[in-house]
């Protein structure tokens, strides 16, 4: 018995040794990052601007080799501006102007942000590619759908137009958190936030896509970057803002046809942030490269000039909104942005 | 090893057998605080779920809580009706307990009554295999596996139904079923079933007649534990059953259940003390409350159909 | 008439017996729903997934091309939420089992922590996460580090390594406590000395099973806040110089197997769907395997202890 029991006691040292030995190994696996910077970059915000915001980080830790850390999560632009004025984010995504009560909140906070456009995205109304009743719709049409009146009414596709073949009516759509949710209200009901509720909405636009490519009677819109990377499994139907039915792609954006969907995406830098020498670093290379990135994921970039400007005013620390706050906000073309841009 | 300083400086005024006594003590202390640790989990919880609730109806009427068939918290019409999210939760428990009781109680009666020790030996680790298996694989499973096999039949099947999830929560869920269902007929005494054959009663007889009866206490424990883990089950229905929270019965729609809303909307950013906050803690309550009530009746049909021997 | 009276009797038993051999049959096929189940699943991850699984998956990021991407930085962080979660629970869930089962087996308080034990047991982990939330996130300001997340799951387990470590120690006969007494010894050295060493082998499998559990949860680290393109590892927790041991990483904003896999599966590219079943392959592969290195140790201890 005794004997036994030294050898069980022996083992039980063993077993604790080993599970430090285990232990210590796998830490020591964890390669050791060289800088001790003590906070990540935190982005956070709209899914529309992730896909860029994603490759900028990606290919900025390739650049500095991971020595400058950015973590990017998404909550939507409201969600993203709520955590930015709480002083959770240093880089809020937009994928529309920040707002007059967003503002408020960030003063409540003493917090100051510089405004920066990164690109101009066509936000697109898909449907299933199976669903072969229309290729274009008018804005009527779509606020017919979307309209908060529309709410348990409009349930069939049969009453959008009449003579369209019937079939229920899914919906999917950005959640009440969303910059293209508020956008996109905005611009087709008239009033930003009020839509019908009776959607599958996600601040997450791959869910959308994902929804909509697996349901023939599904409608749904989100950034043209979710169209473009699933065009297998999508139709993008043609907006008619009055002057005949247009599809969303670079040229019409560029050259302003694609009304009134088309609309700029920004990121708002915390001023306080923007004295970090990381924080400086990853904004500069992000105004440099959101071109490129803009045109990877398939949104449109801004004109060259349109980038210099923005970079000029981070460097002087130019605070405040030039396109939110109770601004024109639907219809912006691209020249009026970069007037926006130069003048404030 | 630690005591030895401790040691030192008391043997000045405490005997070796006080010291000994007052090492007891302080260990036996010691334990007793881990062990309250776990209630005062059960408190954090309660109290958390609690305090935010109660912040969230000086907002929102219970009335409107209870009746309202709409849930669309986030929205600029807000409505917070959590009668959506219950029948989503209803609907793929229901679905799952259709899948995973009769599965569950035919495989433990054949395992318990009918199977060659060496299968069940075999078999038994390989069923609970099935509950050691993530939940968010098999929410892959039901988005990408059945949904689409189920789709070949139902064509009308939406990408997102609370039908696949069921029915994947189902099998999840069997082991749960059968293996505590197992035990408790296994523990039926031996006389039992030698008094029924020697009554001329057959082994299908018997098992259903007399060992179901007499473990019917520990069978619906099981019972009651699936219907718990179903009703929390939450990335298999945030997968593969949908967000939108519809007010319907129907298996074959999609809607949200309480804990997809929870995982939805915290996808997103809460501010702590929002109303939007407070909503998942209300929804958490209903939660904690539907398992509750489960469980109560649980404990009462077993009390009223238990048979002691 | 016996003859007739028979010739019923030996019907109805036929016709009886014919009911048993279909309820095999159905118990049979009930048994194989699951089983099979079990294998469609794994042969659906393993068609998807396995020509992903090359090391290039393991030591890559979760980046925007999916043939580039991997799980690195998921599977450090569970490592280490993992230790976080072993530190915290196992010391606290096999002392809450020794005292409830060696010192508090019949005081009221007792049966309020044991009646406790069994309802936790039951409550759904995403509860865990909103007390999470509340809690670690915003009462402790923990944030959404690798230490609340590891907080997070430990309280999930803890029932788990509780009843386990009880059920170890009650199935140590009592003459060994009586021995050690006869020798002098105090109840703690009995405990510690004798009764614990036994035990070791049933507490482990408890361990690990609860650990394995943790691993795959993902609810509650979601109502944390954890879904979030993390491309870099947290820092080392050993450092060149003094202190040698750092504890930044606690701190640090992370992501797990099952939340870079669920955030896959949101995907709607197919190729994000390839990467999801490479990940849940590995999920599947550390669960089961991690249960089957418990079932193993059971039977090894089982073995070598003999009363």
């Amino acid at each position: 018995m005794v004997v036994k029991e030294k050898r069980l006691k022996l083992n039980r040292f063993k077993l604790v040794g080993a599970i430090a030995a285990t232990a210590t190994a796998l830490g020591v696996s964890v390669p050791a990052v060289q800088s001790q910077s003590a906070e990540p970059i935190k982005l956070n915000g709209s899914s529309t601007v992730y896909p860029i915001a994603q490759a900028v980080v990606e290919d900025f830790g390739v650049e500095t080799r991971g020595a400058i850390r950015a973590t990017l999560a998404i909550s939507g632009t409201g969600g993203g501006f709520k955590a930015f004025c709480d002083g959770r984010s240093d880089i809020s995504n937009a994928s529309r102007p920040i707002k007059e009560s967003e503002v408020e909140a960030c003063q409540k906070k003493g917090i100051n942000f510089i405004e920066l456009p990164i690109a101009y995205d066509a936000l697109t109304v898909v449907v299933n590619p199976q669903n072969n009743r229309l290729d274009s719709m008018t804005v009527d049409e779509l606020k017919k759908i979307w309209e908060p009146a529309a709410q348990e009414k409009v349930m069939d596709w049969g009453q959008v137009r009449p003579g369209l073949p019937g079939g229920p009516l899914k919906l999917f759509g950005p959640g009440a958190d969303s910059g293209t949710f508020d956008y996109f209200t905005e611009a087709i009901n008239g009033e930003s936030k009020a839509s019908r509720t009776d959607y599958t909405g996600s601040e997450d636009d791959n869910i959308l896509v994902q929804g909509v490519a697996r349901d023939e009677n599904a409608l749904g819109y989100f950034g043209y970057a979710y169209y473009a990377a699933n065009q297998a499994r999508l139709k993008a139907v043609a907006i008619d803002g009055g002057k005949g039915p247009v599809l969303p792609s670079e040229q019409t954006v560029r050259d302003g046809t694609y009304q009134p969907l088309s609309r700029p995406i920004f990121i708002y830098v915390k001023a306080e942030s923007a004295n970090r020498p990381d924080v400086q670093q990853f904004v500069e290379y992000f105004m440099a490269n959101a071109g490129r990135a803009a045109s990877e994921v398939q949104y449109v970039p801004l004109p060259p000039e349109a980038y210099t400007i923005a970079t000029e005013n981070f460097r002087k620390r130019k605070l405040g909104t030039a396109f939110g706050a109770g601004k024109q906000t639907v219809g912006l073309k691209i020249e009026d942005l970069l007037r926006a841009e130069t003048e404030q | 090893m630690t005591e030895n300083p401790l040691q030192l400086s008391k043997q000045t005024h405490l005997s070796p057998k006080a010291l000994r006594n007052l090492r007891e003590r302080v260990i036996e202390v010691l334990l007793l605080l881990a062990a309250f640790s776990s209630v005062a989990t059960t408190v954090a919880i309660l109290a958390m779920l609690i305090t935010e609730s109660l912040a969230f109806f000086q907002q929102v009427s219970l009335l409107e809580f209870l009746t309202d068939t709409r849930w669309s918290p986030l929205f600029a019409d807000a409505h917070y009706g959590i009668l959506p999210l219950v029948s989503g939760t209803l609907v793929t428990t229901v679905v799952a307990l259709l899948v995973a009781v009769p599965l569950g109680t035919i495989a433990a009666i054949y395992l318990s009554e009918f199977a060659a020790h060496r299968l069940r030996e075999v078999v038994k680790p390989c069923l609970e295999l099935l509950a050691g298996i993530p939940t968010v694989v098999y929410g892959y499973f039901a988005l990408l596996f059945v949904t689409p096999l189920l789709q070949q039949v139902l064509p009308d099947l939406p990408g997102f139904n609370m039908l696949s999830a069921g029915l994947v929560i189902g099998v999840m869920i069997i082991p749960y079923v059968s293996s505590i269902s197992e035990d408790a007929m296994r523990s039926v005494p031996v006389h039992l079933r030698e008094g029924s054959y020697a009554m001329g009663a057959t082994r299908l007889q018997t098992a259903l007649r007399v060992v179901l009866p007499a473990a019917i206490s520990g069978i619906s424990a099981a019972y009651i534990l699936g219907i718990s883990r179903a009703v929390g089950e939450t990335m298999v229905v945030a997968i593969a059953a949908g967000l939108q929270p519809i007010f319907t019965l129907n298996p074959m729609d999609e809607a949200a259940t309480i804990t997809a809303y929870i995982v939805a909307v915290s996808l997103g950013d809460l501010p702590h003390g929002s109303l939007e906050y407070q909503t998942i803690f209300a929804a958490g309550l209903t939660l904690v409350l539907i398992t509750l009530v489960f469980n109560i009746l649980g404990h009462f049909l077993t009390k009223r159909y238990r048979e002691i021997y | 008439m016996p003859g007739e009276n028979l010739q019923e009797i030996r019907g109805i038993i036929a016709r009886n017996k014919v009911w048993d051999a279909v309820f095999v049959i159905v118990g049979l096929m009930s048994l194989l729903v699951g089983i099979v189940t079990l294998l469609a699943l794994v042969i659906d991850l393993a068609i998807d997934g396995l020509p992903r699984l090359s090391g290039q998956f393991f030591t890559s990021y979760a980046v925007r091309r999916p043939a580039e991407s991997g799980i690195l930085s998921a599977w450090v962080g569970t490592v280490l939420v993992m230790l976080v979660t072993a530190i915290a629970a196992i010391p606290l869930g096999i002392a809450s089992g020794v005292y409830l089962e060696e010192y508090g087996r019949k005081n009221w308080l007792a049966d309020l922590i044991e009646i406790n034990v069994t309802n936790l047991a039951g409550v759904p982990s995403i509860i865990y996460g909103l007390l999470a939330l509340g809690l670690f996130v915003y009462q402790f300001n923990l944030g959404e580090s690798i230490l609340a997340a590891g907080l997070t799951l430990a309280l999930l387990v803890l029932p788990i390594i509780i009843v386990t470590t009880r059920e170890a120690l009650r199935g140590i006969p009592n003459s060994i406590r009586e021995a050690a007494y006869a020798l002098g010894a105090s109840k703690w050295q009995m405990i510690w000395d004798h009764v614990l060493p036994y035990a070791t082998g049933g507490i482990l499998t408890g361990v690990i099973v609860g650990l394995s559990r943790a691993i795959g949860e993902t609810a509650p680290l979601i109502t944390i806040g954890a879904l979030t393109f993390v491309a870099f590892l947290p820092d080392s927790p050993f450092k060149g110089e003094f202190p040698y041991i750092s504890f930044a990483w606690l701190q640090a904003p992370f992501t797990v197997m099952p939340i870079q896999m669920f955030n896959w599966v949101s995907r709607p590219e197919p190729e994000f769907q390839l990467n999801a079943a490479a990940a849940g392959l590995v999920l599947i592969f550390m669960t089961l395997g991690m249960n089957a290195v418990a079932i193993y140790l059971r039977y090894q201890f089982r073995k070598r202890v003999k009363w």
